[in-house]
């Protein structure tokens, strides 16, 4: 048994995380770089079974998956035991994970008991004179880095929207080989006693569009129903604007973000955040609005594609960063733009 | 109880960073506690006021990152270790993983070490669970929320992209948190005459017991991202009406919907 590449798909009740199909189109790619070889997968968890069988379709030759009942909950432990007991099995030369919550836990443990390194969160793969260098933004984004892992295997997890998705191809099919647990339940400290889900809605990190909103939201005109003290009334106030920008990432299927001025005031909760100690975005439209575009702000989002910013002061600095600005009151603009976007989407 | 946690010292997240000449600069922007290790900082006193326990700052880092200890001596951690030493200029996650586990050993008797999501400078986000894995240790990550602390167990919040897990664990364990976990307090005026007088102790790794750990990541290159080629647009009308569609058409023409 071996395998060139060994991609981790991360996944949660069945459902593989967008990241880890495009990690294993980068696992695909590095495979070819590298002068062919076999891609391997690895499918963990409750429903793993399922897109064990998925993954075919993306086209891997080898997919692994484990149900065994104590790794039915991600735990770091177990999960890292088994990734890195079929790491030394197959002994790849790239380990792949995305860059999500588990990607990235799952891929410092198995470097270290792999000895070797991580270079994580990678926008770009390239072989140059036969090394492999993986680009990473560093210090937010505001500088790129090329770097290099030295040991075997490269241990990399890929940034969500970086890497292309393979092609889908449901004629591919296979037999994915199952594989039981490496710790027994008494040799793991954590138990998982309970779950909430979050609001859910398209994620941040895999969102193609993003409506944001800032501090500028507090500006709005209408009236806080009475009762409330000053700062309530200003909460209230900015979520009027939230609730505009949901609507308008509902008609586009986008996601909404905020800066980290309107989550320290308290319009919204911190998962929205985008930023340097937010989310770090690249989506293909950006709506900023009511965001004058901090240094923060802007690390967090400047490798959007096209980014739109509306606000009411001209001077502003991210209308640097935009392709088309407005200067204007978003409570004016927003709802027109909803109706103008629902009318050429055909969603009125 | 004893707790420890690690922080690094980073550039202000308002500093402008550009590569020159190969070298990463900054620069007279200042250097700071990483922004996620204040709130690594704060979870940890938190949990030092409900435990009476007592909690100890380390970092990895040059002379100045007394500066990053002496902030967190300020908001009320009672001791900070600085550990430094010419062997680990450019040490990579896992040199500093084995350093930090070797110093937590040192110590000694920890219970609980916490550590910040990720540092604002290399970004890589592992420190924590690498030094968990090194010491044996259980890795709770992005925790939300400390729900429970007993003097043998720990009931968590972690977060991941679908929502949260509570977790139960035994102790000793490596919490990182996320910012959910509470506001960071601001360091007192007595906290700070204190932090002030505090002689922080160096440990070399030679005190550490441990020979330099071999860093196997290398940065080859850095270089400033491509510039964003923009020409703004501003899109303007007579009615909020008019500017919106004249908007979507522009935005529509983008091909990126």
């Amino acid at each position: 048994m071996s395998a060139k590449i060994l991609v981790f798909i991360d996944q949660f009740k069945g459902a593989a995380l967008p990241a880890a199909w495009e990690a294993l189109g980068a696992g695909q790619m590095l495979a070819g770089l590298l002068g062919g070889g076999e891609v391997a997968a690895l499918v963990i968890g409750t429903g793993a079974q399922a897109v064990a069988s998925q993954a075919f379709g993306y086209g891997v030759e080898s997919v692994y998956y484990s149900e065994d009942p104590s790794l039915a909950d991600y735990r770091p432990e177990p999960y890292g035991a088994l990734l890195v007991k079929l790491a030394r099995e197959l002994a790849p030369q790239v380990l792949l994970l995305p860059t999500s919550v588990r990607g990235r836990e799952l891929a410092a443990q198995a470097a270290i008991d792999l000895e070797t390194g991580v270079l994580a969160d990678v926008t770009e793969l390239a072989v140059e004179n036969g090394k492999l260098v993986a680009t990473r933004p560093v210090y937010s984004g505001k500088v790129l880095a090329k770097t290099i892992c030295q040991a075997t295997p490269q241990v990399i997890t890929t940034r969500g929207r970086a890497f292309a998705r393979p092609a889908f191809d449901s004629s591919r099919s296979g037999a994915p080989v199952s594989l039981a647990a490496v710790l027994e339940e008494g040799q793991i400290a954590a138990r998982v006693v309970g779950y909430t889900q979050s609001e859910g809605g398209v994620s941040l990190a895999d969102a193609a569009v993003i409506v944001s909103g800032g501090r500028g939201l507090a500006n709005n005109p209408a009236a806080a129903p009475g009762g409330l003290d000053e700062k309530q009334a200003e909460i209230w106030r900015a979520q009027q604007g939230f609730t505009l920008l949901g609507e308008l990432a509902g008609v586009l299927g986008g996601a909404v973000g905020a800066s980290r001025a309107a989550v320290d005031a308290g319009y919204i909760s911190y998962d929205h955040q985008v930023g340097q100690t937010g989310k770090l975005v690249s989506p293909d439209l950006y709506i900023a609005c009511g965001i004058s575009g901090a240094i923060q702000h802007q690390a967090g989002m400047r490798s959007s594609k096209v980014i739109v910013a509306i606000n009411k002061d001209g001077e502003a600095p991210i209308f640097k960063l935009a392709r088309f600005g407005v200067v204007g009151d978003v409570y004016a603009i927003l709802p027109a733009l909803i109706e103008a976007f629902k009318q050429r989407l055909g969603k009125a | 109880m004893k707790i420890v946690v690690a922080i690094k010292q980073t550039p202000d997240s308002a500093a402008k960073v550009v590569a020159d000449g190969g070298q990463v600069a900054w620069g007279d922007a200042p250097l700071e506690m990483n922004p996620w290790d204040e709130f690594a900082v704060e979870a940890a006193l938190l949990q030092a006021d409900a435990q009476e326990a007592e909690v100890t700052a380390i970092s990895v880092g040059g002379e100045s990152a007394k500066e990053a200890l002496k902030t967190a001596l300020a908001m009320g951690a009672q001791q900070a270790i600085l550990i430094s030493d010419p062997a680990l200029a450019n040490a990579d996650s896992q040199a500093i993983a084995k350093v930090l586990a070797a110093a937590i050993r040192k110590i000694g008797e920890v219970d609980l070490a916490f550590f910040g999501r990720q540092a604002i400078d290399g970004d890589m986000g592992v420190t924590g669970a690498m030094t968990a894995r090194v010491l044996g240790w259980p890795m709770l990550g992005l925790v939300a929320a400390v729900q429970a602390l007993s003097t043998d167990s720990i009931r968590v919040e972690c977060s991941f992209e679908e929502g949260r897990q509570v977790v139960d664990c035994k102790l000793p364990a490596v919490v990182s948190v996320s910012k959910d976990i509470s506001e960071p307090r601001y360091p007192s005026f007595m906290g700070i005459r204190k932090a002030s007088r505090a002689v922080i102790p160096t440990w070399s790794l030679g005190d550490l017991g441990l020979a330099a750990p071999a860093s196997v990541v290398v940065w080859p290159q850095v270089a400033n991202p491509p510039a964003r080629q923009v020409t703004t647009e501003m899109v303007s009308g007579g009615t909020a009406k008019e500017i919106a569609e004249n908007l979507v058409d522009k935005i529509l023409a983008e091909k990126v919907l």
